[in-house]
């Protein structure tokens, strides 16, 4: 780790955000560094989807006290689009099906959007089609319609070749595991290991410590509740897959506090 | 296997050669809306403003037509005359035509329908060139019609479908060569009392596409065009297209059409029948962009015999006022249609558009597919008939209408109406209304696409069952069609 460059690309401190009027983060700081892979590992409804996004700029998710910045730019000020044009990628949970607009069309729009209007795309079939076969995808799905009938399994591959094709520099992968059996999972770990130089930094969220066999994360943050209780190597994760979460539960305070 | 292998080269392929970002920001009036005020300047013969009798003999006798159309346009003016307007649909708008304002014939130059391009005058050419008219016959029509007001300017047929029988004229010369043919089917499906407004085209009609294909030829390779441009202030043009596929043959027609934009209004009334016999195949492609002052109210029946097709794919854009429900009569056994259409409506616009089925022999099978697309103030309205007669057993219905509401002020009403006589049928019937999702634009711009692009995205995904049926080129034209529509910039 130590000879990896210092450059903060996402950096929070005392990070709330609110749902609704719910606030599900609370007070939560991190730094991640180019060249690092930090783990946030939690239960369902531990705040972790949601931090992810708020980061990328949900329009129901409001980072509502904190710091936020992405490469020293204050995230709160850019849009969605903007974040990612910035260098922020979400991969997401449950990604969305858009009937009609084919992941071609959608790719292209994308790089497009990402490298100016007058980029030359004469060469984007190839660049498409080596992505889709270095992920084991099918071709035909350059022509299907976006997560339209694909099992989760296909959903989670479409994210990672999203991910391959924008190069971001900052990339949050959201339960990018869950629903995925070994072969896949061991595909799209190939992915985001091919993906990871010492340019570019990975917040992988997850809930289960398996696919940290395949991603070796740096740092391994758990998060109960709203925020970060406990930091450490890959051993927290193993920790964690065998003590559960309780180990890391915070003494309770009184209810109604 | 090779169908999914087409569809994906033809997805990489559109996503390579279209631009998506090229024309926003240009308009209707800069790409279509021109007006060619040389052409104005040149035309041969422009008779004055309202419809009589006199209006009705002076078209017939330019045209020196046999005595039988001379008596079916006046008996049809008459018709057209003692016919009060329609009470149903959106009568407030339909209201507002000014009959007597309207120029119901203009002849723009003396020669019409020539058949080679360098013979037609530059100043009209200048029009076809900017609309890409011969380019598109270059690269994949069979043929070629472009009509300039009230005639045919323009007109063209590939060698080897002229040596393969096919007959492609403009109505007016198809009955001059073909007196019979013309007289038997002409206004067989569509007589002038169905409507106000086919007995006005009756009365008035010049121009349009006269086609026949013989037994067993097969066009649907290299489809034929007519390309309809009105050019006048207060111009009405009333084209007339009688399409006759003969047994077993199979054609595939496109029509495209534009106008200028003025501040008052025009008016385009068409009358097109086609006729399929036993085995044959016809698809009428209409991909309409008029401006936003043209009242178009258009009359569109087919015939389908004993295990024939009919496709009627039908794009509804622009224009004040569509009133459209292209139909088909299933009269054979085992004869299919299927009507497959969109519309775009945005503010001061109405498109009343739908389809009608007739299902009259037993095992026909017919499937409505329409899609609406309402912004701002725009008011899409789905009208749609089905009628199963007694003893059209085993015949198939379905029927799909999807809406979707660009703003919280748009509208969209459906009208669905069956009536089912018989049994022995099944039918399917499903409507939906939906507006663009906050979560799927937010996946989209998520990946550094902007919130206006990514919207047109999602509404170009949702007229994709329309935009796959047609020729790559019409895609793409259409794709970005909407895209005018949706930065507002029309009109």
């Amino acid at each position: 780790m130590s000879n990896k460059s210092n450059k903060a690309l996402l950096h929070l401190t005392d990070v709330s955000v609110t749902v609704e009027n719910k606030q599900v983060v609370r007070g939560l700081s991190l730094t991640i560094k180019a060249g690092e892979i930090h783990a946030l590992m939690g239960k369902n409804g531990s705040g972790k989807s949601s931090l992810s996004n708020a980061l990328m700029g949900h329009p129901y998710y409001t980072i509502s006290a904190g710091s936020a910045e992405l490469m020293g730019q204050n995230v709160t000020e850019l849009q969605a689009d903007e974040r990612s044009r910035a260098g922020l990628f979400l991969a997401f949970q449950y990604p969305q099906a858009i009937p009609g607009v084919t992941v071609a069309n959608f790719m292209r729009s994308a790089l497009i959007a990402h490298r100016g209007k007058e980029a030359d795309m004469r060469g984007y079939r190839k660049e498409l089609f080596a992505a889709m076969d270095e992920l084991e995808i099918d071709r035909d799905f350059a022509g299907r319609y976006i997560n339209d009938g694909f099992s989760g399994g296909e959903k989670k591959r479409l994210e990672i070749l999203q991910l391959f094709l924008l190069q971001p520099t900052m990339a949050i992968l959201d339960e990018t595991d869950s629903g995925l059996d070994i072969d896949a999972l061991k595909i799209v770990a190939a992915g985001i290991n091919k993906f990871h130089t010492a340019k570019n930094g990975i917040l992988l969220v997850t809930h289960y410590q398996r696919i940290l066999d395949y991603v070796i994360p740096d740092y391994v943050h758990v998060m109960i509740d709203g925020n970060i209780v406990k930091t450490g190597g890959p051993e927290v994760a193993l920790e964690l897959e065998e003590g559960g979460y309780e180990v890391f539960q915070p003494a309770k305070t009184a209810v109604g506090a | 296997m090779s169908e999914n292998t087409d569809q994906l080269d033809r997805a990489v392929m559109d996503a390579e050669t279209r631009d998506s970002t090229a024309s926003i920001g240009s308009n209707y009036a800069e790409k279509y809306g021109f007006y060619d005020e040389e052409a104005a300047r040149n035309y041969f013969l422009k008779g004055a403003k309202g419809i009589n009798h006199d209006v009705v003999e002076n078209i017939s006798r330019i045209k020196s037509e046999p005595k039988w159309m001379n008596e079916f346009r006046h008996k049809s003016l008459d018709i057209f005359l003692s016919k009060p307007m329609p009470t149903w649909g959106d009568t407030e708008l339909m209201n507002t035509i000014d009959f007597q304002n309207i120029y119901y014939y203009i002849k723009p130059i003396e020669k019409s329908a020539r058949d080679n391009w360098d013979d037609v005058p530059d100043y009209i050419k200048n029009t076809f060139d900017k609309l890409g008219i011969p380019e598109a016959e270059q690269k994949f029509l069979g043929g070629v019609s472009a009509q300039f007001e009230s005639e045919v300017v323009y007109h063209s047929l590939k060698e080897d479908l002229v040596k393969r029988g096919i007959i492609f004229l403009d109505m007016d010369e198809g009955l001059k060569q073909y007196p019979e043919l013309v007289r038997e089917h002409f206004a067989s499906l569509i007589p002038p009392a169905d409507n106000k407004f086919a007995a006005l085209n009756s009365a008035v009609w010049s121009g349009g596409s006269f086609i026949y294909i013989p037994k067993g030829v097969d066009v649907g390779a290299s489809p034929l065009q007519a390309y309809f441009r009105i050019n006048a202030e207060n111009m009405g043009q009333f084209e007339r297209t009688l399409i006759i596929a003969d047994e077993g043959s199979r054609l595939h027609y496109i029509e495209g059409c534009t106008a200028p934009i003025w501040t008052s209004d025009s008016l385009h009334c068409a009358v097109v029948e086609l006729i399929a016999m036993d085995n044959a195949y016809i698809r009428y492609t209409t991909i309409q962009n008029w401006a936003n002052n043209i009242f178009n109210l258009v009359t569109k029946r087919a015939i389908a015999k004993k295990n024939a097709t009919v496709e009627w794919v039908d794009g509804n854009l622009g224009s004040k006022l569509t009133m459209k429900f292209p139909c088909v009569y299933l009269s054979g056994e085992y004869a299919k249609a299927e009507i497959l259409s969109i519309a775009f409506a945005g503010t001061g616009q109405h498109q009343d558009a739908g389809a009608k089925v007739i299902h009259i022999a037993p095992n026909t099978s017919s499937r409505i597919t329409s899609k609406s697309i309402s912004k701002d103030k725009g008011i899409a309205s789905y009208r749609g008939m089905v009628k199963v007669y007694k003893g059209a057993k085993n015949s198939k219905v379905s029927v799909e209408c999807d809406a979707l509401l660009l703003g919280s002020e748009a509208r969209s009403d459906t009208y669905p109406t069956m009536e089912i006589h018989e049994d022995d049928v099944k039918i399917e019937h499903e409507a939906r209304v939906s507006k663009v999702s906050e979560e799927q634009l937010f996946y989209l711009t998520s990946r550094g696409i902007t919130l206006d692009e990514a919207r047109l995205l999602i509404v170009n995904g949702f007229i994709e069952p329309f935009t796959k049926e047609l020729p790559m080129e019409y895609a793409v034209e259409l794709n970005r069609l909407i895209e005018l529509e949706m930065t507002g910039s029309v009109g």
